[in-house]
């Protein structure tokens, strides 16, 4: 139990570090934030702004998660479940390292609608993709816990989870956009966003496909 | 693909002003007849440069004919965006069109010296992909790299209206038509757009038949060149409202708006005003309803002369037009500069109250039945035309061809291509006696453009303050 434990606390952190990883990237939104700031003149754009695109974000996340975490039905299917979302993952990591072209629908929204780009940008970036097999090492040790109670409880369990782990990922991602948004903002001037503004794509679909490999290896190990 | 932004991106204008000066200029090489292939030039603006003030590399294209107008960047500080995901593309290709031959060339500036051709796109491509033809004006925006055009299908380009392309700002690859909705878009010039404020504004010159030739003097005269301006919805791809400026003010050509993305006004240039053959500028903005408004804010008046100094297209008149042919905005949003190409003047106006232009500066040089020598003693043919502005503010480049049958009928004694620069300073608005470039025999010049931006081509994302 110890051992899982400390599981269930590393995959908690996984899903802490993925919102700040998301939260860093200039492709997720905090530019956004600045430019509302400077482009209102006032201060309370920018957090404004990043709630619009929190709520983007979060719900992103809920719609990729929510139907896994539907997915307890098939209990018995867990393994499998578990095999063919990793396979996902690292096929949109996979698709991103070849195809290395932004969606052009993504310039197509109005620059006012802040939580609809949010969450098409993370969308088309496979963003909530990244959680799933985190999110499903949570459900196999929430499963443990229930134990073989109906399976109406275990999904009531499971669509907790995935609102507790959208809210949480969603809250680390906003802080560290937010920082870096604000301190552009206040401190550091325009100069600086070029100078932040690094390409993360090949690292992006590389986390991807990592994370893919993840989920499959935990499905085989037990969680 | 490059891990960090192009450090030629600028947030916003004011980042732009401050940044390296420019060290190459290109400028289009036009053969008027035809008989040799246009090209562009690459042009020495290192002051500290042993070849200063010269052209040190030619790109020469294999086809002739296609008459090289206007062009601009594959990439600019729209690339920072960060709505479009495009901050790791370079700036390094120009995009040249042929008016004439609807042709389009890539051409790679990476290392200016060896300058080549990267891509040619065929005629044939924009034909059959976009219904249009004649590509003109180039802008790096939100879904790739959106062309203007100034003739619509068949021989003549007058089967359908002309608009606007897009093309894709990696391959190059022609996408499609722009409009969704054009409204009463018949005609087409410039246009301009703020992209974080969403709207695009474009203007009118004429169809081809009515400029191809030559100027149609009975189309002028009856008002048939464009007078329009519209605004278009820019991500929405309609036009929301077109504004009249009164058909006597013919051909409203270049569109200036503001640099910085907080402000929601701009210029606008009218070659002549036929009821008194005065040059105009109208300030555009919207108003507080959210609907735009226009109102002219400068007149040029015409100079009277005799007859026999007159060309036989003015000789009825008496007088020189002042043709404001060209204009172009400081990226502070406080020097606009209007080419008279009839008068032979450049005029720089204090713009900083849009709506209250203030003259602050003017240079004498070419013009009709005048032709003012340069300072340095040597001829400047035709008149102040294509105007660019360094970023900086500080040095504002000019040359002297408007387009191959219009400089014939205005010009018809002169032949040739210059490109000049004037200084900005504190004692006013100069040419520089030392920078005179004349072009090689048998090519005109016509459009600049400056190495790592200048004030025509990068659209801003962010404010500058």
């Amino acid at each position: 139990m110890i051992v899982d434990d400390l599981s269930v606390t590393a995959l908690w952190w996984a899903v802490i570090f993925s919102g700040f990883y998301h939260g860093i990237n200039p492709g997720m939104g905090w530019p956004l934030a600045v430019s509302a700031a400077l482009m209102e003149r006032k201060h309370s754009a920018l957090p404004h702004a990043l709630a619009l695109l929190a709520l983007g974000h979060f719900l992103s996340m809920l719609a990729i998660l929510l139907p896994f975490s539907m997915m307890v039905f098939l209990v018995d299917w867990e393994l499998q479940i578990r095999l063919v979302a990793g396979l996902i993952v690292v096929g949109m990591g996979v698709y991103l390292l070849i195809n290395r072209r932004h969606p052009r629908f993504l310039a197509r929204v109005h620059p006012a609608r802040l939580a609809l780009w949010s969450f098409l940008a993370a969308l088309a970036h496979g963003a909530g993709l990244m959680l799933v097999p985190i999110f499903l090492g949570l459900c196999g040790y929430a499963q443990d816990d229930v134990g073989h109670e109906a399976a109406q409880a275990l999904m009531t369990s499971n669509i907790r989870l995935a609102f507790l782990v959208a809210a949480v990922h969603t809250f680390a991602m906003t802080a560290a956009g937010a920082v870096i948004a604000v301190f552009i903002y206040i401190w550091l001037g325009l100069k600086f966003l070029s100078k932040a503004w690094f390409n993360l794509d090949i690292l992006w679909a590389i986390s991807l496909v990592c994370v893919g490999c993840f989920g499959i290896y935990s499905a085989f190990a037990g969680h | 693909m490059n891990l960090r932004p192009d450090p030629t991106f600028y947030a916003s204008p004011k980042i732009a002003m401050q940044a390296p000066v420019e060290n190459y200029a290109f400028t289009v090489m036009l053969s008027p007849d035809g008989s040799q292939s246009d090209g562009i030039a690459v042009v020495d603006v290192n002051p500290k440069s042993d070849t200063y003030g010269q052209i040190v590399h030619q790109v020469i294209v294999p086809y002739k004919g296609d008459e090289f107008h206007h062009f601009g960047w594959n990439a600019c500080s729209s690339s920072l965006s960060p709505l479009t995901g495009h901050a790791f593309l370079e700036r390094r290709y120009l995009i040249v069109p042929g008016i004439r031959s609807s042709r389009v060339y890539v051409i790679d500036v990476k290392d200016p010296l060896k300058a080549e051709i990267h891509k040619i796109i065929e005629p044939e491509e924009i034909f059959e992909k976009t219904g249009y033809s004649r590509p003109h004006t180039i802008h790096c925006g939100p879904e790739g790299i959106y062309v203007s055009t100034l003739g619509g299908g068949g021989e003549d380009g007058t089967d359908g209206p002309p608009g606007i392309f897009i093309m894709d700002c990696e391959t190059f690859e022609v996408i499609g038509q722009y409009e969704m909705d054009r409204g009463k878009q018949d005609k087409h010039y410039d246009f301009w757009w703020n992209l974080p404020q969403d709207y695009m504004v474009s203007s009118e010159w004429g169809l081809p038949p009515q400029f191809e030739n030559g100027v149609v003097p009975e189309d002028l005269l009856s008002n048939k060149y464009g007078h329009s301006i519209h605004f278009w919805d820019l991500r929405g791809r309609k036009n929301i409202q077109t504004i009249d400026f009164g058909e006597n003010y013919q051909m409203a050509l270049e569109i200036r708006p503001a640099h910085d993305p907080k402000k929601s006004y701009g210029f606008c240039g009218v070659v002549v005003d036929t009821t008194n053959l005065q040059g105009a500028i109208f300030t555009w903005w919207r108003g507080d309803d959210g609907t735009w408004q226009s109102k002219k804010v400068i007149t040029i008046d015409p100079r009277p002369e005799d007859p026999e100094n007159l060309p036989p297209l003015l000789q009825g008149f008496g007088a020189v037009p002042p043709l404001v042919t060209d204009i172009d905005l400081s990226l502070d949003d406080k020097y606009l500069y209007v080419a008279c190409w009839g008068l032979g003047e450049m005029h720089q106006y204090d713009v900083s109250d849009p709506m209250n232009p203030v003259l602050a500066g003017k240079v004498e040089v070419g013009g009709i039945a005048k032709g003012a020598n340069h300072p340095n003693g040597k001829p400047f043919v035709y008149g102040p035309q294509m105007v660019e502005i360094s970023r900086d503010g500080k040095r504002v480049y000019w040359t002297n061809s408007l387009y191959s049958s219009w400089d014939d009928q205005f010009y018809p004694n002169d032949e040739g291509g210059q490109m000049v620069m004037a200084n900005v300073t504190e004692d006013g608005f100069a040419l520089d006696p030392d920078f005179y470039i004349d072009f090689p025999k048998g090519y005109r010049a016509h459009q600049i453009r400056l190495e790592g931006g200048d004030c025509s081509t990068d659209s801003f994302c962010y404010p500058s303050a």
